[in-house]
C-alpha cells in the first residue's frame, strides 16, 4: 500500500500569524502527478508535438497531408455521419424524453428505462455491432421473413455494412444518451408555467412557441452537440461493422498507427487526431456555454 | 384592514361556485361545494391542507374539469370552458414567473395572446408593474429579483389582461415573515384600487383575517363558515374554526342550566341548548385575565406563571394550574408584573363559548 | 406534469404508448436477436441449442481473451483504488489547494476520446513492448486513464459523506500510522464507493475495444471480432454472455448505491451522470 510511503509530517505547530514553512506534504501527490504525467499528458504531448513534426524537425506537412482526397473525404463522412447521428438523436431522443417525463416521477418505470438508459448509452462497440447484426443483418430471422416475404431491403446491397448502417446503429446509443442529458433539463419546466400560460390565454401552441421552446432552446442545442462530439469520436461500433476501407475520420486514424504504412509516417495519424480533438474541443466550448443559460433557467 | 369601501366604487362581477364536485380517484375533495364572492369583494378560503382550498379555486380557474356543479362568473356560464378562454387571472404560489423573459415581457405575456401590438402591450405592461410600485424592476429577469418583487409581477401579469376575477394560490406562502405583511397588504391595496373581485386561498389564518372582506374557513371538502373576519374570530360556528382560527384553551367543565361551569366560573354559552354534562370549553386566551394581588387563596383557578412569551404589545402567559396548562394574552405591562413563577389566580371574562364534546373536539348540538 | 384537459390528457397517452412501444422494440429487439442468434441450431427448423455456448472452449485465443480481460480488469481496478485512494484523501488533508487541480485533471479523460488517446500510446507502448514488457497486462496502464474519471466521481462522493479530516485526526491522535488510518478508518467507510468504483471499472475493462485493438492486444472484445470471422454463433455467445455479466455488475451497483438510502431521483441523477460520460470512452 502505498499509504507507506508518506512522510509522517503531522502538520501541528503552525506558526502563528501565517509564517513561511516548509511542507512536504506536496509529496503525497506525487505518485498521482507522476503517474498522470506519464500516462495522460506524455501521450497528448505525442500527439500534438508528433503533428507538427518530422524527421527534420518543425513542419506542418502532417496537415498538408490531410488534403488528400481519402482523407477529406473521410472526414466530411464523419461530419456528416455525426450530424446526422446528432439530430436524428436529438428529435427521437427530445421525443422519448418527453415521454418518460409526463409519467409519474417517482414511478419504477420512470425510474427502470432511465437506467435502461443509463446502460444502453454505454452500450457500444463491438456487441452492439453483433446486436445489429443479429438483429437485421443478412442472416438475422428478421431479413429472413422479410426476403421470403417480398421485401427484400439488402437488394441494392448491405447497407448495414456501410455508413448508412452506422447511421442506425449509432442512433442506438444516442437516442438514450440524449435522454440522460436532456431529461434534467425537462424536469426543469415548472408546471406552474403551463397554467400561467393558460390562465393568460394561451394555447398549446402559444405555450410550446414562446414559453416552453425557448426555454428547452438551449438545453436542446447543447445536447445535440455532445451528441455530435460523441458520435464523431466513435471508433470501436465502425471498426466491428465496417469490415475494410476507413471511410470515416477514427477508421483512418486507426489505420495511420497500425499499418505499415503509418510506422513510416507517424506524424499523419496524429494530425489527424488533432484534427478530431480539435472539432471536438470547439463542440464542448459551445456545449459548456449553452449549459450555463439551460441551468440559469430551469434549475 | 378590512373593506369598508363603497360598494359603487368596485367595478367587479359577481362569481358563483355552485354544487362543485371533484374527485381524485376514491378520496373527494369537494361534495357540492356553494360559494358566492359579491362584486368587488375578496373571499379569503382558509383551511389546512387536503381541505379542498386549492381545489376550489383550480376549479374556478380552469385548470381542472369539476365532475359536477357549475362555474358563473359575471352571469356567464363558464363551466365547460379550458383555463385560457376563462379572462381570469391568477398568481400562483412559487414558480410563476417565466424565467427566459424580463418583468415586463412576463406582464405584457397575456396582452401577447390577446393579440394587443408591441408598443402598446410595452406601455401597458410598464403602466401596470407601476400600479404594483415595481417600475425600477421592469428589465430585471426574475432570479435577479427577490421573492417579494417576483410575486407582485406575478400580481402585475395577472391584473394586466384586465380580467373579470384574480385568484391568488397561497402567494405569500413561500416568503419571508417580513416580506409576506407587507405584500398581503400591498395586494389588498392593490385589490382595492382595481375593484376586481378575488379569491385568496391561504393556510395561514392571521393573512385570511387581516386582508379578507370575508372568511371562508374550510375543513375536508366543506366551507365550516363563511362570515367577515372579525365574527369568524369571535364567534367561530364551531370547534374546528375556534380551533383553527386564533389559539384557543380547552377547559374541561359541565354543561348545566344553560351555561358551563368551567373550574367554578360560571360561562354563558354560544348555543344555549347544548346538551348537559362533561363538555371542553374553548376558551380564548384574550379572555383570560388574571391577577396576583392579594390573598388568591388555592382555588381551582389558582396556578403558577411557566412562561411569559413577549409579543409587541402583548404578552402571551403560560399558567400551570396543576393538571393542566392555560393560555392568558394579556397587555405587556400586565404580564411584567407576573413573571414566572408567580401564583396568579385566573379571572374568565364571561363571553359566550364554544362546547367540544370529546377530545378530538367534535361539536355537539 | 400539471393537470390537463381530459382530450389532452388521453392524446398525451396515445403518443407516450406509441413512444415507447416503437423505440422498445428498437432496443429490445437486438438484444433478443442476439439471444436468438446464439441459440441457433442447424438447418431449418431446428431446434434451440446451446452448442453455440459450448463451443466457446474450443477457442483457445478466445478463452485466452476472456482471461486477459478479467485478469485486466482485476489489476485496473485495483491500481486505480490504490492510487487513488491514498492520494484524495491526502488531498482533502494536507493538500485542500490542489483539490480543483485533481479534480480538474481526473476528468481530463473524458473528453478526450480513446481513438485520440491511442494515438500516443501508440509509441509508448512500442518502446515498452522493447524494453519492459509486451504482456496485453500492460494496457492496464492505459486503462487506468479510462476509467480514472468514474472512479474519481465515485470516490469523491464517498469521501464527501465522512467527515475524512476529523476521522483521521483522531485517528492519529490515538497512535495510528497513516496506514492504518488509511486501511481501518477511511477504506471502512467509503465501502460502497470503492464497490461502485470498482464496479464501474471492471464493466468498462470488460467492453474496452479501441485501445485494444489499435495496440494490437487481443483482449476480450478484440477476440470476439476475431472468431466473429469464422463462427458467427460463438462470438455472439461470447458477446451476450459478457453483456449479462455486465447487466449483473450494474443491479449491483444500484444495490451497493442504495445502501445509503438514496432518493430515487438522486440515484437517477447518478446513473446518468456517470451513463453520460461513458460517451468516447469504449466507442
Amino acid at each position: 500500500m502505498t499509504a507507506a510511503g508518506y512522510p509522517a509530517v503531522t502538520g501541528v505547530g503552525r506558526p502563528v500569524g501565517g509564517g513561511r514553512r516548509f511542507s512536504l506534504d506536496w509529496i503525497g501527490a506525487v505518485p498521482f502527478l507522476g503517474y498522470m504525467a506519464i500516462f495522460l499528458f506524455l501521450p497528448t504531448v505525442i500527439i500534438v508535438a508528433g503533428a507538427f513534426a518530422n524527421d527534420s524537425g518543425f513542419t506542418l506537412e502532417n496537415f498538408a497531408n490531410l488534403s488528400q482526397p481519402f482523407i477529406v473525404n473521410a472526414i466530411i463522412a464523419s461530419v456528416i455521419l455525426s450530424a446526422v447521428t446528432a439530430v436524428g438523436g436529438a428529435v427521437l431522443g427530445a421525443l422519448f424524453t418527453y415521454a418518460i417525463a409526463t409519467g409519474n416521477p417517482r414511478g419504477t418505470f420512470r425510474r427502470a428505462v432511465t437506467s435502461a438508459c443509463g446502460v444502453l448509452a454505454q452500450f457500444g462497440g463491438v456487441i452492439l455491432a453483433f446486436a445489429f447484426i443479429a438483429f437485421m443483418g443478412p442472416a438475422s430471422a428478421i431479413y429472413l421473413y422479410f426476403s421470403t416475404h417480398g421485401l427484400d431491403y439488402y437488394a441494392g446491397g448491405v447497407w448495414l455494412y456501410d455508413l448508412r448502417g452506422l447511421e442506425l446503429v449509432y442512433l442506438y446509443f444516442q437516442i438514450p444518451l440524449m435522454v440522460l442529458i436532456f431529461l434534467p433539463a425537462v424536469d426543469g419546466i415548472k408546471p406552474q408555467w403551463r397554467e400561467a400560460t393558460e390562465s393568460l390565454g394561451g394555447g398549446t401552441w402559444h405555450y410550446w412557441r414562446y414559453v416552453a421552446g425557448p426555454l428547452l432552446a438551449p438545453a436542446f442545442l447543447g445536447s445535440t452537440l455532445l451528441l455530435f462530439a460523441n458520435s464523431l469520436s466513435a471508433y470501436a461500433t465502425a471498426a466491428a461493422l465496417i469490415n475494410q476501407g476507413g471511410p470515416i475520420l477514427p477508421l483512418q486514424i486507426s489505420n495511420a498507427i497500425t499499418s505499415e504504412v503509418g510506422l513510416h509516417d507517424p506524424g499523419f495519424a496524429k494530425a489527424q487526431a488533432v484534427v478530431l480533438i480539435v472539432i471536438v474541443a470547439i463542440v464542448s466550448v459551445l456545449y459548456a456555454v449553452l449549459q450555463r443559460r439551460t441551468a440559469r433557467w430551469l434549475q | 384592514m378590512t373593506a369598508t369601501v363603497e360598494t359603487a366604487a368596485r367595478a367587479g362581477v359577481e362569481v358563483r361556485l355552485e354544487n362543485l364536485q371533484r374527485r381524485y380517484g376514491a378520496v373527494t375533495a369537494l361534495n357540492d361545494f356553494s360559494l358566492t364572492l359579491a362584486p368587488g369583494e375578496l373571499v379569503a378560503l382558509l383551511g389546512p391542507s387536503g381541505c379542498g382550498k386549492t381545489t376550489a379555486l383550480r376549479l374556478l380557474a380552469g385548470l381542472e374539469e369539476a365532475d359536477g356543479g357549475r362555474v358563473v362568473i359575471g352571469g356567464q356560464d363558464v363551466t365547460g370552458l379550458p383555463a385560457n378562454k376563462r379572462d381570469v387571472g391568477m398568481v400562483f404560489q412559487s414558480y410563476s414567473l417565466f424565467p427566459h423573459m424580463v418583468a415586463w415581457e412576463n406582464v405584457a405575456f397575456g396582452l401577447q395572446m390577446r393579440k394587443v401590438g408591441p408598443a402598446e402591450r410595452k406601455r401597458r405592461a410598464l403602466e401596470v408593474l407601476d400600479l404594483v410600485g415595481l417600475a425600477p424592476v421592469a428589465y430585471r429577469y426574475a432570479v435577479q429579483m427577490s421573492g417579494g418583487q417576483q410575486q407582485r409581477v406575478a400580481l402585475a401579469r395577472a391584473l394586466a389582461i384586465q380580467p373579470k376575477v384574480l385568484l391568488l394560490d397561497e402567494p405569500l406562502s413561500a416568503l419571508d415573515a417580513k416580506v409576506r405583511s407587507r405584500l398581503r397588504d400591498e395586494i389588498r391595496r392593490v385589490q382595492l384600487e382595481v375593484g376586481i373581485t378575488t379569491l385568496f386561498v391561504t393556510h395561514d389564518q392571521e393573512e385570511a383575517l387581516a386582508i379578507a372582506d370575508r372568511v371562508g374557513v374550510m375543513n375536508a371538502g366543506h366551507i365550516e363558515q363563511l362570515g367577515p373576519p372579525t365574527e369568524v374570530y369571535t364567534r367561530p360556528a364551531s370547534p374546528f374554526v375556534a380551533e383553527f382560527v386564533g389559539l384557543t384553551n380547552r377547559l374541561p367543565g359541565t354543561v348545566s342550566r344553560g351555561e358551563v361551569d368551567v373550574r367554578g366560573a360560571r360561562l354563558p354559552l354560544v348555543h344555549s341548548d347544548a346538551a348537559e354534562g362533561n363538555a371542553v370549553a374553548l376558551v380564548r386566551p384574550e379572555a383570560v385575565a388574571m391577577t396576583s394581588e392579594g390573598d388568591i387563596g388555592d382555588g381551582p383557578l389558582v396556578g403558577t406563571v411557566i412562561a411569559v412569551a413577549f409579543l409587541g404589545a402583548t404578552s402571551r402567559v403560560t399558567v400551570d394550574l396543576g393538571d393542566i396548562t392555560v393560555l392568558a394574552q394579556l397587555p405587556t405591562s400586565e404580564a411584567a408584573a407576573n413573571p414566572a413563577g408567580t401564583r396568579v389566580k385566573l379571572v374568565l371574562r364571561k363571553d359566550p363559548v364554544l362546547i367540544a364534546r370529546d377530545e378530538t373536539g367534535t361539536a355537539d348540538a | 406534469m400539471a393537470a390537463v384537459s381530459r382530450s389532452r390528457r388521453a392524446k398525451l397517452q396515445v403518443f407516450r404508448v406509441v413512444t415507447f412501444v416503437v423505440l422498445g422494440i428498437f432496443f429490445l429487439g437486438p438484444i433478443w436477436s442476439m439471444f436468438e442468434f446464439s441459440t441457433r441450431g442447424v438447418g431449418e427448423n431446428a431446434a434451440r441449442t446451446l452448442d453455440s455456448w459450448k463451443a466457446i472452449g474450443t477457442y483457445p485465443d478466445l478463452v485466452a481473451g476472456i482471461i486477459a480481460s478479467l485478469e485486466l480488469a482485476a489489476i485496473t481496478s485495483i491500481g486505480i483504488l490504490v492510487v487513488l485512494v491514498p492520494t484524495m484523501v491526502w488531498v482533502r488533508l494536507r493538500l485542500p489547494k490542489l483539490r480543483r487541480a485533481i479534480e480538474s485533471i481526473s476528468l481530463l479523460p473524458l473528453t478526450i476520446p480513446a481513438i485520440v488517446l491511442v494515438v500516443g500510446f501508440s509509441p509508448m507502448y512500442r518502446w515498452m513492448g522493447i524494453n519492459l514488457s509486451d504482456s496485453i497486462l500492460t494496457l492496464s496502464f492505459a486503462y487506468a486513464i479510462l476509467v480514472l474519471p468514474y472512479a474519481y466521481r465515485s470516490l469523491d462522493a464517498g469521501l464527501a459523506a465522512i467527515d475524512v479530516k476529523t476521522l483521521s485526526e483522531a485517528a492519529r491522535s490515538l497512535g495510528a500510522g497513516w496506514f492504518t488510518v488509511m486501511w481501518r478508518v477511511i477504506v471502512p467507510n467509503i465501502s460502497s464507493a470503492l464497490l461502485n468504483a470498482g464496479l464501474l471499472s471492471v464493466a468498462l475493462v470488460l467492453g474496452e475495444y479501441t485501445i485494444a485493438n489499435n495496440l494490437l492486444y487481443p483482449n476480450l472484445q478484440v477476440e470476439i471480432v476475431t472468431v466473429a470471422r469464422s463462427n458467427a454463433g460463438v462470438s455472439i455467445a461470447v458477446a451476450v454472455a459478457s453483456l449479462l455479466f455486465a447487466f449483473v455488475l450494474l443491479v449491483a451497483l444500484s444495490f451497493v448505491g442504495g445502501r445509503r438510502r438514496q432518493s430515487p431521483k438522486a440515484t437517477e441523477r447518478l446513473v446518468q451522470t456517470y451513463a453520460r460520460d461513458f460517451s468516447g470512452g469504449t466507442r
